[in-house]
Parts: C-alpha cells; structure tokens; sequence
C-alpha cells in the first residue's frame, strides 16, 4: 500500500468501516488482477502456456483466463516459442496494435534470444531488439510454474507504477513512444536488423 | 521385390534412351539408388510409377543435397610390371569432381507394400545450369517438398505448377542450405566465444590490450 | 401495374441468381485463435464459399537441418524433440532408427520394450491433446481441452520422472535409451495406462456422439484414397480414407510384429473420420501398452559397444522412418565419415500432410476450413522445421 498513509491510522479507519487508500493503489490494483493475455504462441512454449491455462496450474486463479484472440482487446503479449524473421514484423504490428498499456513477456529461451536456434538464418534474436520486454522467463520450454512466476513478477511490476511524477507509467507518458517500426524484409535479413532505441543488451567485459 | 539391376534393366527397356546408373551406397543401411538423367527421368518415374510388379505409388520423401567440388580418391586394382612380372596392384587415383546440387527421391508402394526405391537426379553444375524435370505429374506429394528444394538449394523444377518460396520470405535472395551460404552477420556474443565466433567477435567490439596481458588465476 | 395478391400467390417470382461479384481475399493467419501455430492460409472466398486456399508456411522455419548440418549426431537429438513437439519420444526413436540403421547398431530388448511403451504414451496423449484442440477450433471454447490436458499431465508426469524433462524429453540415444525405467515407474504406468480406458469412454461418448461435432464433420474435407496416396499422405489421415497402410506393420521395426493390434480403417474420409481414427488408435495404443507391461524383461539399456563421444559412423546414407503419431516420420542422413552428419534431412509428416490442404477445402465455407484444418493434425515445428 502506498507509504503516505500512516498504517496506524489506517488500521484504526479500518475498524470504524472506512477504507482508505489511493488513485495509484486502487488503479493499479485493477490493473493488475484482471490482466488479459493475448493469445500468442509461436511454438513448444505454447503448449506450456496453455498447460499454465489448463487445469492442473491454472491461470485463471491471477485472472489471466481471457486469452483474447484480437490484440485490440488485449493487454499482455506473452511472446511463447521462436520468433522467426519473417514473423517478426507481424509481432510488432501485433504490439502496435494492442492498445496502452500494454505488456510484453518474453516466454522460454528463444523469445530472449534466439534460444537452441541461435545459430540461424531465419532466426530473430529474441524479440527485444524491436519491441521492450517487461519479465524474461528463461527455459526451454520453462514450466508452467515459471510462467506463474512471471505473472506475479509483472503483477508486482504494474503494481509499483506510479501515475505521476517523473517516473510515471509509459502509457501516460506522451514522450514515451507505444508504436514501433515494422522492419521490413531485405534481401538477405530484415531491414534494420534491430532498433537501436529498444535493443540494449548488457556491456559484457570480455576478456 | 525386384532387384536394383532387375528394376534397372526393365526400365532401360520401356525408355530406351534412358541411361540409369547404380549409385552403390556403401556402409551397413543397404540402400543403393538409381541415378536418372535430366531428360529421361520423368518417363522413368512414370515407368516406376504405373508398372504393374512394382507400383510405386507413394513418394516418402523429396530431398536436396549441395556436393561442392571435391576430389574423390579410387583405389583400383592394375596389371602393372614390378620386377619383370605382371602383378595385380592397387593403384591410388585422385580425381576433381565438378559440385552440383542433386534430387533425391525415396519411393515406396502402398499396393504392396514394399520399397524403399531411391532415384536421384543430379544438376549440371551449382552456378547456372541448375534446371531438373519436376516430378510432380507423377507423385503429387514432391510438390511442396520441390518447392522446398528450390527455396532452400536453388534447384529450378521444370513443370512444376507452381514454383515459388515457400519457406523464406518471397523478397529473400540466397540459397540458405547450400553450402558456401554466408549468415548475415546479426549475433549478440555471448561472453565467450571461441573459434570462429571469437574472429567475427572481436571484429565488432574493440580490442582492450589490458586485458589480454591479464594472468590466468591458479 | 398493379399485380393482384391471386397473381403472386399462384406463381411467385423467380428469385435473383447469386450475386456476381470479386472473390474477397482474406488472409488467415498467422495469428489466429486455432492453436496451430504460426500458420497463414491466404483464402479466396465468394461470399462464405471457399474458392482458392494457398497456404503460407515458414513462419516458425528455424533452420533446424542447417544445424544438424554443424552439430554432432548425439548434439542433435534434443533439436529432434523441438520438431513435433508434442511427440518428443518419437521424435528422438526416428532419429536414433535411422542413425542405428547408418551405422548398422543393435538394440537391446528391453530398451526395445520401453521405446514401444513411451512411444505408445506419446502417442495417447498427442491424439488426446488433438481431439481437445479440434473441439476448442469448433467453438467448445477450452472444455474438452481441459479434459484432455488433464489426462496428458498424467502422461507428462510419468515423462518426467523418467527424464527429467515433461516435454522435450531428449531419452533415446543411438542403440537403446538414455535411463532405465525402475519397477516402480512401470507400474505408475501401467495404473495409467489401466485407467485411460474409463477416460476414453467419457471423452468419446462427450464428443463424438455430440450432434454438433457430427453435423460440423460428417461429409466435410472428404479425401479418396488414391488422391491420398498419390499426395503422400500417411499416418491417421491416410488410414481414415480406407487405406491399409501402418508402418508398423508394414516395415515391422523395434519388436512390433511381436504385438497383436489392429490397424482401424475409415470408409468415407471425411473429418469425422478421421476424429474416429484417433479414438481408435488410442485403443489399439492401450491394447500394445498391455503387452509390453506384461513382457518387459529386465535386460541392458544400451549396447555397450557403440561410442558415445566421438560417435562417427560409416560412410553412406540411410532413411529410417517411424509411424508417428502425425504419420510417417522419417530421417534421412547422408555421413561423410565425420562426426556431423553432410546431410541431415526430416520428412515431417505434417508439412506433406498439407499438400492437399486447398483440394479438401474448395467448395466449403470458411468455418469448415478450420475444421478441416485441425482434423490434419499439424503442428508447426514440424511443418517448417
């Protein structure tokens, strides 16, 4: 709960009926506990993520259930399996067309970065050099259990945005951008072959 | 069913200007093949398909493979004179063979069941001439599987109905599966790399002297 | 001039003939809610009839052949499990066949045993798992889905306490299988396996006696044998059109002439079907699994005399195929002596599965493409590998 309101008073508000809390708290809450994912799997990572929906680990428990099949509905992409080059322009008009704000996970080892088929012709790199990821989840495939785990992560996530500030939430953000470019097919790779204002990887020392 | 050279034989019988070769396949699978030329192949296939002892119906699997230019060691056996007398040595001869992309078909037949029966179909050479007869008239399911050959070797199938990419993007230029094929140059490297990788890396970050005279803990 | 309500009631006019007018060209896929995968089907319709159909691959084409191009024999068999990715176990079995068959390795009867009784697990569950996603395509919404999940998590449970992993089990190896299974994990199985039947019935009793699956498949994607054959079709889809064609009766390779199956046969091969097919096959599954419960000696795991580091067989090239439980699953290696294979190709059965996609659905409504399309049973990693 936010740190302004003294938990004392609090509590005692409590008791006399009166629940006290704040704009951020209260929409963040929303946000965060009916998040509807779009229903997105490329490849084996897929099947995971349907195992997460299915009945044994259930999804729906952190209101997740509503896997919309039109991106105009949805708030989470969750990347699951190989992005491929031809695929990738069509998964940053899918982001361009989910409307603010809107979430990205990366789901198992070839949406973060290229995965067992790094070494590849046809192969993206992982699906950051052109769209921002909110919660990596490293696997291959990973098990459901581990995509719970990043749902409770992005929940904490959304949780911490603020509304206001200098820190505030992306999609209030009007110098934030929400659309990217769509690379376009060259003759030989995607053209660009990544965007340099999404894409940092670390600065690894080499030795 | 029928033997190779039986199979062999009778072919070259109903397509008189035929010439089949038997490529031997040596190692424990036994399976040798038939190797067709570009002309004739596509009346040997029908030839293979509607014979009523081996109806072969089914066409299992159409694949490519890139042979670059090698050089291919025989050993053969030659009279020669050692000493004043003729004696039976093996000689060693090392001969350039030109590359060329090649068609592999493997053939079965659903009606009795047996198989399998492989046919190949070699190019003239992997640069221009790299034209063979589809045989998609007779075995429909070679249809997306040439088109594969085309798009990932280069192998251009007269007759096909419908000759595109089908795996790569309709804009795309190379060949990926050949051999000489260059990667687009697009890694992240990973904190170590080696060989050939650590060449092309080093090519994309700066070199640090520092760290190189750097000594190994014990 | 006015027309007296006698004159309309005797002869009504004529109805206009259809609407002429351009064929609407629509692009499904490849998003789209069917689970398939990344697949892309660019339709021509005239009004909800389908006119033309090209089906656009490579959306997941992840050079998995130019990799076992540079990977070593052993190094590519979990690239193997990623393939059909339902169906890792028979996946690794094609593979390791055909490069036993390359180098001209011997198996010993209990991996032969266990590889017949996980390939006949995957099996169970990848048939399940289909008539679960048909049903959600057709608009069940995720029901039966769930049921047949259910069911695959059992399967999955026993994957991986044998292998470790629930999917991409990477458990064969050249000449047996990677670990033994104890007595304990062979009767989980057999529980299982023992249990599956009372599942079966409720399942099928659910969905294929359900008058909208039967109305929405009957007469619908119906494919003659000889097109079939001629096309190259094989696993389910072949068997529904009325053709005998099993590859384990047919090549007999492992130990399976020692079981006694029978091999369904469909009359009319439509989609329905083929849906029956599946539920059949799984019987027969069940009937092999109980045998090989019974007759599963104890035994060695793997030939000793084959290397495991520095695995380089002979020169030549072999073909080896398996009946997967998509169709004929079949590698073909070209070996040059070294230890990378110089050609390293899958026939997937669900790429040549597709070839008469357009055939099937001409004359149909778009509904039922995607009817026709599930019963296929495709799955993309397969398909562009």
């Amino acid at each position: 709960m936010s740190d302004k309101i003294d938990e004392g008073l609090r509590s005692e508000l409590q008791k006399q009926g009166i629940w006290v809390t704040s704009m951020q708290d209260l929409y963040n809450w929303g946000r965060k506990n009916s998040i509807w994912p779009l229903q997105f799997g490329l490849a084996c990572c897929a099947i995971e993520m349907i195992a997460t929906a299915a009945s044994r680990y259930d999804l729906a428990r952190f209101g997740g259930e509503v896997f919309r099949p039109s991106p105009r509905q949805a708030d989470l992409m969750i990347v699951a399996g190989t992005v491929t080059k031809k695929m990738a322009p069509q998964i940053v008009r899918l982001y361009n067309q989910m409307p603010d704000p809107k979430y990205v996970i990366a789901m198992g080892a070839c949406a973060i970065s290229g995965g067992p088929f790094k070494q590849g012709y046809n192969v993206l790199k992982g699906i950051d050099r052109y769209i921002p990821v909110d919660v990596y989840i490293p696997g291959c495939p990973p098990r459901p259990e581990a995509l719970l785990h990043a749902f409770m992560e992005l929940q904490r996530k959304i949780d911490e945005q603020k509304l206001t500030g200098t820190n505030k939430a992306s999609h209030l953000d009007s110098a934030q951008p929400s659309e990217f470019p769509v690379p376009a097919f060259g003759a030989h790779d995607l053209e660009p072959s990544l965007n340099s204002d999404v894409f940092h990887p670390p600065e690894i020392e080499r030795a | 069913m029928e033997s190779l050279e039986e199979i062999k034989a009778r072919a070259e019988a109903v397509v008189p200007d035929a010439k089949i070769e038997i490529v031997l396949n040596p190692g424990p699978a036994n399976q040798p093949s038939l190797l067709l030329e570009a002309l004739s192949a596509l009346r040997v296939a029908r030839f293979l398909h509607d014979d009523p002892a081996l109806r072969l119906d089914f066409c299992s699997n159409a694949t490519g493979v890139d042979w670059l230019d090698r050089k291919v060691k025989t050993t053969r056996k030659v009279k020669k004179l050692v000493e004043g007398e003729e004696k039976e040595v093996d000689e060693t001869t090392e001969e350039s063979v030109p590359g060329y992309l090649e068609a592999v078909y493997h053939l079965y037949s659903m009606s009795h069941k047996h198989g399998p029966v492989i046919i190949r179909s070699r190019t003239v050479n992997r640069a221009d001439d790299v034209h063979l007869p589809s045989l998609t008239p007779v075995w429909r399911s070679a249809e997306m599987q040439e088109r594969e050959i085309f798009d990932l070797y280069g192998i251009h199938f007269d007759g096909h109905p419908d000759l595109r990419r089908i795996l790569m993007w309709d804009e795309f230029v190379d060949h990926p599966m050949r051999k000489d094929y260059v990667e687009p140059d697009d890694y992240e490297y990973e904190p170590t790399p080696h060989d050939e990788v650590l060449e092309r890396a080093k090519e994309h970050y700066p070199a640090r002297p520092e760290l190189e005279q750097l000594t190994p803990r014990e | 001039m006015s027309v007296g309500f006698q004159e309309l009631a005797a002869a009504p006019p004529p109805m206009t003939s259809r609407l002429e007018g351009e064929l609407l060209e629509i692009s499904m896929g490849p998003q789209h809610p069917s689970t398939h995968g990344v697949f892309r089907m660019n339709v021509a319709l005239e009004g909800e009839i389908v006119r033309k159909l090209k089906p656009v691959f490579g959306y997941l084409h992840r050079n998995h052949e130019k990799i076992g191009e540079n990977t070593s024999y052993l190094g590519s068999m979990p690239y193997t499990d990623r393939l059909d990715y339902f169906c890792s176990m028979t996946n690794n079995w094609a593979y390791a066949l055909s490069v036993e068959k390359l180098a001209g390795i011997e198996v010993p009867e209990r991996a032969e045993y266990l590889r017949v009784i996980l390939a006949e697990l995957t099996r169970l569950q990848n048939h399940a798992s289909l008539l679960g996603f048909l049903l959600s395509d057709m608009g069940a919404w995720g029901t039966p889905l769930m049921y047949a999940f259910r069911e695959r998590e059992k399967i999955l449970d026993l994957f991986e306490s044998l292998s470790g992993s629930r999917m991409m089990c990477d458990f064969m190896r050249f000449g047996g299988c990677r670990v033994d299974a104890s007595e304990e994990w062979l009767g989980r199985a057999r529980k299982i396996a023992e249990a599956f039947p009372k599942f079966l019935d409720e399942f099928e009793q659910l969905i294929l006696s359900n008058e909208i699956v039967i109305m929405r498949t009957q007469h619908v994607g119906k494919l003659s044998a000889e097109l079939a054959i001629n096309a190259g079709i094989t696993g389910p889809m072949l068997r529904a059109s009325g053709v005998n064609y099993d590859i384990r009766k047919v090549d007999g390779y492992g130990i399976y002439p020692r079981f006694k199956f029978r091999v369904p046969l469909g009359d009319h091969g439509d989609c329905y079907d083929r849906l029956m097919m599946r539920s059949l096959e799984m019987r027969e599954s069940l009937a092999i699994l109980k045998q090989a419960f019974a007759e599963i000696p104890a035994g060695p795991i793997t030939n000793p005399k084959v290397k495991i580091r520095a695995f380089k067989p002979p020169v030549g090239e072999a073909y080896g195929r398996i009946e997967g439980p998509k169709g004929e699953l079949g590698f073909y290696l070209i070996s040059d002596g070294s230890a990378s294979p110089y050609r390293y190709r899958v026939r997937p059965p669900s790429f040549i599965n597709l070839t008469i996609l357009e055939d099937l659905c001409l004359g149909h409504t778009v509904a039922d493409v995607m009817v026709i399309l599930g019963s296929i049973d495709i799955v993309m990693g397969e398909v562009d590998r």
